[in-house]
């Protein structure tokens, strides 16, 4: 830990015994009391803390969930509307557990661009991001299989899709996906692994997620001005109280979105056809899925043409391929970002460029979402390929040129320069004991 | 590695045999073990044993079509209208961007004209395919799209009357199950 060697001092003879044997105690008071964080970190920095907990948040919901839902193809359907109208409070679990999952990605899409805006996964943080990376794969997988659980038309239809990127593989696509459906289609054996699946996940997120906070305590937290910290003792205060009542703020905060769509909107961020119990027979007109997979999907509907040898008929990769590595590699490549990004620089605040090709970027990421709940017709497709192929361009030719032709504004020598020296006549005070 | 505090000598060849012959045994024990795992994701006995379906055709009229569940799919049977046959024939197979007849009664290979996407000779009328979307895997919707046949509302891929991929990402013509005329008003699929 940056912060040096353990200043945990235990309280009483029990406390000393138990040290000595299992010093669980001193771990989590290194990591979360007296662990030093740079004390100039905003509102922005507060997602990591609000992420936590919604994964407990869903963890619970959902373990309460399943003591009454049934996962099977004759009954899932009947359960989930026997949850809503006939269990004790069913209705608010459902409503927190389906509402959460968009809350979860709302903050988790909030902390990856505040992590891409302040240069937060720059050496040497690069493992701690990718960690990132790897909660949010696991975070959709988890997300999509608990969306084919209440077994609607939108839940089947979209499982169908979903499992049929697998068929895009040359020559053993056909059986990938036989073995991930059990069957030949979507059918009940699909419902009862997508479920055991749904409940197992979560705990793999849980670990990753122990990993993510390990790497950054090891390297401690980047902070608005990117500049490392220099000295512990003037820069940083201890987590707690200081990050705690910060995180529990921003906590409170967020729960109340949170309940404004759990209690007023309930239906608003989901669709109506998975009102319609599954028909293997009948695909809804319009297919789209939940609203934080749309840039995505729309990234898969942009690659409409094969892809041949020039000049003659030799498909390398057809359409329906193209489509799904396109997909894929979108997710993909964020984990390369700390190489693709050449700029020694973290912070956008000193980065004038940058700056502006952020903003341009999220607005993509934004309109791509847009063209995903847009019907495949019309100008749509052609939009979603411009904008698929910004969205590439931008990791792959913007972000490694910005690096050598940028000229970055000048940094503060430290944080302290930045952040105290404005304020230096009340500061000087306030630093040596901040307010209480 | 042999060295070790004991004076006696050590038999380097026992120590060799035991450590390849543990892990031999590890890395096949893994490994046998890990088939079952995996395997039983795979389709089960039950699954595997809905074979075959007889379909009543007598009471579709020319233009008419109807839609049979089979192995968990939906299978498309369409009497198409002369107009619908005509139209289809007209097609250049250049124009196709698969030209292959995806069609499971033929040799693999076959040209997707339009008498091998139907019945054969005779039924021309007749098509029966698997109403899979070859993108991937929607129900198209029929009489509909920019070539009269089908269309996928999942992500806009349309199909000829002959049920052939003409625009959109879905990469080959919709696959056509093996099927036999049992009588004349009769279809087995499977």
């Amino acid at each position: 830990m940056s912060a040096g060697h353990s200043t945990y001092n235990p309280q009483n003879g029990f406390m000393k015994w138990l040290d000595a044997r299992l010093p669980l105690p001193r771990l989590i008071y290194d990591s979360f009391v007296a662990y030093p964080v740079p004390r100039n970190l905003n509102g922005w920095y507060t997602f990591g803390g609000i992420l936590s907990l919604m994964l407990v948040a869903q963890i619970l919901t959902g373990v309460v969930l399943a003591m009454h839902y049934v996962a099977n193809s004759a009954m899932a359907f009947q359960s989930v509307e026997h949850i809503m109208r006939d269990v004790n409070y069913g209705w608010l679990m459902r409503r927190m557990h389906a509402n959460g999952a968009s809350m979860f990605f709302i903050a988790v899409y909030i902390h990856m661009f505040r992590g891409m805006y302040y240069g937060s996964y720059k050496n040497p943080r690069e493992v701690l991001w990718i960690l990132g990376v790897i909660i949010f794969l696991l975070m959709m997988a988890t997300a999509f299989m608990g969306y084919v659980l209440p077994w609607g038309q939108m839940s089947f239809w979209g499982a169908t899709v979903i499992t049929g990127f697998f068929t895009a593989i040359p020559w053993v696509g056909d059986s990938i996906q036989a073995l991930l459906l059990g069957g030949f289609a979507v059918e009940n054996p699909t419902l009862n692994r997508f479920y055991s699946l749904h409940y197992l996940l979560p705990f793999m997120i849980a670990g990753v997620v122990i990993l993510h906070v390990w790497a950054l305590h090891v390297t401690g937290q980047t902070n608005p001005t990117g500049v490392e910290v220099k000295n512990i003792k003037k820069e940083t205060v201890p987590f707690t109280p200081y990050a705690t009542i910060k995180d529990a703020l921003a906590l409170i905060i967020f729960f109340m979105v949170f309940g404004w769509f759990v209690f007023y909107l309930p239906d608003y961020l989901g669709h109506a056809d998975n009102y319609i119990p599954a028909d293997p027979l009948k695909t809804p007109t319009h297919i789209v899925p939940e609203w934080y997979f749309l840039p995505f999907y729309a990234i898969l509907r942009a690659i409409t043409f094969n892809i041949s040898i020039p000049f003659t008929d030799v498909v390398l990769i057809d359409s329906k391929l193209g489509g799904v590595i396109a997909m894929f590699a979108s997710i993909a490549i964020l984990a390369f970002l700390p190489w693709l990004d050449t700029s020694k620089v973290r912070s956008a605040n000193y980065r004038p460029l940058y700056k502006q090709f952020f903003w341009i970027f999220a607005v993509v990421c934004v309109l791509l979402g847009w063209l995903g709940s847009k019907p495949a017709e019309g100008i749509y497709p052609l939009l979603s390929l411009i904008f698929t192929v910004y969205y590439f361009a931008h990791f792959l030719v913007i972000l490694p040129v910005l690096g050598w032709v940028e000229k970055p504004k000048e940094m503060p020598a430290s944080i302290a320069d930045a952040v105290l020296s404005e304020e230096k006549p009340v500061s000087s005070k306030a630093a040596a004991q901040p307010a209480e | 590695m042999s060295a070790t505090n004991s004076a006696e000598p050590v038999d380097e060849d026992r120590r060799d045999f035991l450590y390849i012959a543990t892990g031999a045994m590890a890395a096949v024990g893994t490994a046998a073990l890990a088939w079952p795992f995996i395997d039983q994701m795979n389709p089960d006995a039950s699954t595997r044993a809905l074979a075959s379906i007889d379909v009543d055709i007598s009471l579709i009229e020319p233009g008419q079509a109807i839609t049979v569940k089979w192995r968990g799919k939906p299978v498309f049977i369409r009497n198409r209208t002369d107009k619908e046959v005509e139209e289809a024939r007209a097609t250049p197979i250049e124009d196709l961007k698969d030209q292959s007849a995806e069609n499971e009664n033929l040799p693999a290979g076959s040209p997707a004209t339009d008498v091998n996407r139907s019945a054969g000779e005779g039924k021309e009328n007749w098509i029966v395919m698997i109403g899979s979307c070859t993108h991937l895997g929607c129900v198209p919707v029929g009489v509909a799209g920019n070539f009269g046949g089908w269309f996928c509302p999942c992500h806009g891929s349309h199909y000829d009357t002959a049920g052939r991929i003409r625009q959109g990402p879905a990469p080959r013509n919709l696959e056509i199950p093996v099927y036999e005329f049992t009588s004349d008003t009769t279809i087995t699929i499977g």
